[in-house]
């Protein structure tokens, strides 16, 4: 490009025309249905004149029920990535048998599976948890807004920019070839020298300032934001486990941002941390690593407990059973996820003594858990039960995830372990309670919330259909790998020799396929219910019968979501208001106050993504002029004083009164 | 199933009297006189972000007390930490420390003039603070001890320097609320904003007392 | 907007401060962590430079004891920590972290040690 190496170093860094990898007929094929996909977008968007309203009532909005919702959009549109690598790598399973390679080369392989970990965990499962959070937690506790609305509008913007800068390894250089957890001395900078961790890197570091900012702020709101009369104890349970979530991630990320920051260091400043020689300690990594790791698996799974406890409740029309030790048990679960980080690493050599106390700890922590299925199953006993389609996403989580968590308590006893680490037995565990648990909580949650976000439900048939797929798919695409793994087939293995293999790896491709007809039934479901909303309107804010003050106001709900603060009584608070008789308020309307709308969180974003580039290929001048940028328009935002403003009570009023011509219409 | 669940909403939705259990003021449902005011959220938001930046110290006193003893054959903190110059460095953060806090008490007095010259002694002692840990690093740095020689050094240039980062980021806050405070005087976001910064000087000193305890006492004892 | 509402409002705001300005400690309390804070630093410095005691290892944990001591004057003294204030949920976080801060170091320890002996015995003989 230019006759002059040393300007380009200057100016590109290492950063050239062959980092666009062209030549790989796969990504080239990506890169034209992206290409072609974008413009249709981009174009639509033009004809239709969507980037005014996209740009006022979205990207620039504080509204905690724009935010959520656009969290979700996000962990959707990343769902398609991770699980088309999913496909892929079952693709390459599939066939690579023997004299076969099938279609990935090793360093193509390597790419997806760490990319499939990095994307299905930082940008579809996080997303979709603190996006239900955000739209549900406000509404449950009574409160207009989130504490901090332009900081959940930056945390948003924030976590798009980390999935902006993974996506962007696809098109431009290479992503880790480490595995989603990077270990070193892989990951260090003598065996991964490319610009594969350092998208990783920077990636996490992102999207994990925007986690860790929406994690302050879901627990400021709910300690300090419910309305009056709910006390701890009258908390809906969905409230409680985002507290406990949020909790956990206020105090597990930091550790990730430290030891990615220790990684870092060693890549660009050639400290010694995690290397092998000058006093390394690789080992150190996994241990700090994995501190942070076994929290977040309960910063997962917990908010999906929420769903369910609101959902059993729901449609079984009785009270939570044991809500008490519910909460109790989330408490529990919260404190004890810091003691069993070790149980990760059992063969790397701790010893007896530090085993059997970190298999003591995992059993332990099971406990809680089951206690939270019987009161599940309690509830539903003698109960009104609807089988609704979240119900049936309830009732297929609780007979996969006590399998999957009972193959989780053979993996914590350590001689077990020994023979099932890293192997296919492993992977068929967390799949089956993270996709039986977390994900089929929060497809429940998006079927029961939508009526609320959306104003119309979304349709039960292609719904049951989502779920028929997902549940079997499931089940066909893992029980094979929990077989492989207890023959002792390892994890991120390419190709294969061994012929009697194969046909369980067709076997779990099959049942790929059908998962992808469960996404794919979930996307119609999607368009189904737009084409259909005026049959699936909801008029009364209440489909579903609801227990908790989401229900009470309208769907969807106004920006102020409730003209009166509610005053709470019991902790199923709507249901003791329809109970007992609550006649909705229609006079007395004051001006409500609200923050305003503010475009510094994207900017923001927007300066992340290219510091994050500039960080990754050493164009030293942009990151300098990127970080700056940074600091100059995050502290000229701090001289903004004017961030508020009133909705006047005439239009309150209005609201309020087209809601009621609304009640009346369908009584 | 629809009709079966719209027909459970109506039995449910209390809107027919015979279901009332007891009639009840409309006001036990909600605030009509719009009474009700969330309390300010800033301090507990701030004060969880200084607990979770104590989580990223604790990792990084972790991995310190873990590889802090791996010299490889390179120097040990007895060669190298001058503890005269951490005690005259310790006093700075100390003075720092009385000096907002003087600030802040001429805050609750409302005297915005005074309340600018604390903020600014207290700038010039934590800029003592970092040059004098400048100071400290180039001359490790000269004398071969670099972040690269050995595991040891890797991890006290980055405990130490996360520390000092925070003192500077400390210093480029306190320059800007400065900024804001001549603009707009003491208004409440001004006295909160001073009083997280408050917060934040304070922890950096908490820290502080586990470094040079951890750090640089004990490694000497070494 | 009415008038009425917005001077409501600043009242409001007004409130606020008065109830953060509530956490603020006295001239005193700050003159007394400073004098505390003072003494607890110069006593370890000396301990260690005059090397008082002796012993490395006794005098390591008398110096963490003053670290501890120190830390609490600047919690209560500088910081204003407190049971009550907001509610006693800055104290509850302070304790959970402390908790966690606890975790991470003895787990980190114990279990780099037991890592560092069995998997790394070259390791031990070359410090």
């Amino acid at each position: 490009m230019f006759s002059n190496p040393d300007l380009q170093k200057l100016l590109f860094g290492r950063l050239t025309l062959d980092a666009v990898p062209l030549h790989e007929p796969i990504l080239l094929i990506t890169f034209v249905m992206v290409g072609i996909g974008g413009v249709a977008v981009l174009g639509a968007l033009t004809y239709f004149r969507l980037w005014g309203i996209l740009w006022r009532d979205w990207f620039t909005s504080v509204d905690h029920k724009k935010i959520g919702i656009m969290y979700i959009v996000l962990a959707l549109v990343m769902l398609l990535r991770g699980f088309a690598d999913a496909l892929m790598m079952r693709a390459q399973q599939a066939m690579a048998f023997g004299p076969n390679e099938g279609y990935l080369p090793p360093h193509h392989y390597d790419q997806i599976f760490t990319a499939h970990g990095v994307i299905m965990i930082f940008f579809v499962a996080m997303p979709l948890v603190t996006g239900l959070m955000n739209f549900v937690v406000p509404l449950q506790i009574g409160a207009r807004d989130v504490a901090f609305p332009f900081l959940n509008n930056f945390s948003f913007w924030m976590t798009v920019a980390g999935a902006v800068t993974v996506m962007a390894s696809l098109f431009v250089g290479e992503f880790a070839r480490t595995g989603w957890l990077a270990y070193p001395p892989l990951s260090g900078p003598a065996m991964s020298p490319g610009v594969g961790v350092d998208y990783y890197i920077w990636a996490l570091q992102i999207a994990g300032i925007g986690t860790l900012l929406s994690g302050i702020n879901l627990i400021a709101t709910i300690v300090k934001m419910r309305a009056p009369g709910m006390t701890m104890m009258k908390m809906p349970v969905f409230t409680w486990t985002s507290l406990c979530t949020n909790i956990l991630i206020v105090a597990a990320f930091p550790i990730l941002t430290a030891v990615l920051a220790l990684l870092s260091l060693d890549r660009y400043v050639g400290t010694h941390f995690f290397s092998n020689d000058l006093g390394g300690n690789p080992m150190m990594y996994v241990n700090l690593v994995w501190i942070w790791g076994h929290p977040e698996v309960y910063i997962l799974i917990l908010p999906a407990f929420g769903v369910f406890s609101e959902i059993v409740s729901t449609f079984s029309s009785k009270r939570l059973f044991g809500y008490a030790s519910m909460v109790y048990a989330t408490v529990v679960i919260t404190i004890l996820s810091y003691l069993v980080w070790l149980h990760h690493f059992f063969t790397m050599g701790s010893g007896a003594s530090v085993n059997s106390f970190f298999g003591i700890t995992t059993m332990i922590i099971s406990i809680p858990t089951g206690a939270k299925i019987f009161n599940w199953l309690f509830t539903m006993y003698k109960g009104r039960i609807r089988f609704e389609v979240p119900m049936l996403w309830t009732i297929g989580f609780m007979v996969t995830f006590v399998i999957g968590g009972m193959t989780g308590v053979l993996l914590a006893v350590p001689p077990a372990d020994f023979v099932l680490h890293n192997s296919l037995f492993l992977i068929a565990h967390f799949h089956n309670v993270i996709i039986g648990g977390v994900l089929f909580g929060m497809l429940a949650g998006i079927t029961y919330w939508f009526p609320k976000a959306f104003g119309f439900k979304l349709d039960p048939f292609w719904g049951k259909m989502s779920f028929w797929f997902w549940l079997t798919g499931f089940w066909v695409a893992f029980m094979p790998l929990y077989v492989l793994g207890l023959m002792g087939v390892t994890r991120r293995v390419q190709h294969f020799d061994d012929p009697s293999l194969q046909i369980w790896f067709v076997i779990a491709a099959f049942g790929a396929l059908l998962i992808l007809c469960g996404i794919a039934s979930f996307i119609i479901t999607l368009v189904v219910s737009v084409i259909r909303r005026d049959q699936l309107r909801d008029t009364t804010g209440d489909p579903w019968g609801g227990r908790t003050l989401e229900w009470a106001t309208s769907s969807p709900p106004p920006d102020y979501n409730f003209a009166f603060t509610p005053v709470i009584h019991d902790h199923d608070a709507w249901w003791d208001m329809k109970k007992r008789g609550y006649a909705r308020p229609l006079q007395g309307f004051k001006p409500i106050h609200m923050p305003k709308n503010t475009a510094a969180g994207l900017i923001l974003g927007v300066l992340s993504i290219i510091f994050a580039f500039a960080m990754i290929w050493y164009i030293w001048w942009l990151a300098a002029f990127s970080f700056a940028a940074i600091a100059v328009v995050a502290i000229g935002h701090t001289f903004n004083y004017n961030r508020d403003f009133y909705i006047p009570a005439d239009e309150v009023v209005r609201t309020e009164a087209q809601r009621t011509a609304l009640l009346a219409e369908h009584v | 199933m629809a009709t079966q669940a719209s027909a459970a909403m109506n039995f449910e939705s209390g809107r027919s009297p015979s279901v009332a259990i007891k009639a009840v003021d409309p006001t036990d449902f909600y605030d009509a006189k719009g009474e009700h005011h969330p309390e300010g959220s800033t301090m507990l938001g701030f004060w969880l972000y200084l607990m979770s930046d104590c989580l990223i110290f604790a990792a990084l006193f972790a991995t310190y007390a873990v590889v802090g003893r791996n010299y490889a054959a390179g120097p040990s903190p007895k060669d190298l930490f001058d503890l005269p110059l951490v005690a005259l460095n310790t006093s700075m953060l100390l003075f720092s420390s009385i000096t907002y806090g003087f600030a802040m008490l001429e805050m609750e007095k409302g005297d915005l003039s005074r309340v600018q010259i604390w903020l600014a002694v207290t700038g010039l002692f934590g800029l003592a603070f970092v040059g004098l840990e400048l100071y400290e690093f180039h001359h490790l740095i000269h004398e071969g001890a670099t972040p690269q020689r050995s595991a040891f050094l890797s991890a006290f240039f980055t405990l130490v320097g996360t520390h000092g980062l925070h003192v500077s980021l400390g210093i480029v806050w306190l320059v800007t609320l400065m900024a804001q405070v001549h603009k707009r005087g003491l208004v409440p976001e001004n006295k909160r904003r001073l009083l997280c910064l408050s917060m934040f000087w304070h922890f950096l000193d908490v820290i502080w007392i586990g470094v040079f305890t951890f750090v640089y006492l004990m490694g000497v004892l070494q | 907007m009415s008038a009425a509402t917005k001077a409501g409002h600043d009242d409001h705001g007004h409130a606020h401060g008065h109830a953060d300005a509530g956490s603020h400690g006295s001239f005193k309390d700050y003159m007394t962590g400073f004098v505390l804070s003072v003494i607890l630093t110069a006593i370890p410095f000396i301990l260690v430079m005059s090397n008082v005691i002796g012993n490395n290892q006794i005098t390591g944990i008398v110096i963490m004891g003053f670290a501890v001591a120190q830390i609490v004057v600047h919690m209560i003294y500088f910081l204003h920590m407190n049971t009550k204030s907001e509610g006693g949920w800055t104290i509850l976080a302070l304790i959970f972290t402390l908790t966690l801060v606890i975790i991470t170091l003895a787990g980190s320890l114990w279990v780099m040690y037991h890592l560092n002996t069995n998997m790394m015995p070259m390791h031990m003989h070359t410090r």
